[in-house]
């Protein structure tokens, strides 16, 4: 039903929490644009009025970068740096941590699951 | 922390000096500096620097793109290629 920046929200949820469903608003920004809109953050993402929607969708148009062209920047962003080679470039082409963290144990975020040498890994 | 705006951007004075004789001159000579920490300013774009690693000089030619960020980001200070053993395919592409 409430279709907006190509994502579907959930019927069920309240529609602050329904707006963080698309990629680019979180609760802060999802509260924001409800203030703007002058909408209830209570009320249900299947209780929405045609108009809502389309103030909602106003909003979200104007102020918001979200989904696709948000992802497009952030890729831009770091193809720039590994462009120009820069340090942080090397980083993110390594797969490593880009900001000064300790790599001698941790950064499994960035460097996905354990691969033990040496030993026989069990899989 | 980044640096407060207040002060401006951090560029070595020596450095900045030299690039602008270069710029009133118009002519292009590669510059050896040790100063990592200088921020690259729009004025440096086109020049080539050789920055100083800790071991030798890296020659690095100033494109636009790279106003903003320190010269010690494109001198890597590091030599670690990665631990012996078998290659797999990601870590030849890296090389």
């Amino acid at each position: 039903m409430a279709r907006l920046a190509g994502v579907d929200l959930p019927k069920e949820k309240r529609v602050e929490a329904g707006l963080t469903y698309i990629y680019g608003i979180g609760w802060s920004s999802s509260r924001k644009i409800l203030g703007k809109t002058g909408i209830d953050p209570a009320i249900r993402v299947k209780d929405l009025t045609e108009e809502h929607v389309s103030k909602l969708r106003a909003v979200i148009e104007q102020d918001h970068k979200v989904e696709g062209a948000l992802r497009a920047e952030i890729n831009m962003n770091i193809k720039r740096l590994i462009d120009i080679g820069s340090y942080r470039g090397l980083r993110h082409r390594r797969g490593l941590p880009a900001r000064g963290q300790r790599t001698k144990t941790n950064a499994r975020t960035r460097k996905g699951p354990r691969k033990t040498i040496g030993r026989k890994s069990k899989k | 922390m980044a640096r407060s705006l207040k002060k401006g951007p951090y560029i070595d004075q020596k450095l900045s000096s030299k690039i602008e004789e270069l710029n009133t001159s118009n002519q292009k000579r590669v510059i050896k500096t040790w100063a990592r920490r200088t921020t690259i300013s729009p004025e440096f774009v086109g020049h080539t620097l050789a920055v100083h690693n800790g071991n030798k000089f890296i020659p690095i030619y100033i494109t636009e793109n790279m106003v903003g960020h320190k010269l010690g980001e494109f001198a890597p200070t590091r030599t670690f290629r990665g631990h012996s053993g078998k290659l797999t395919d990601r870590s030849v592409a890296l090389k």
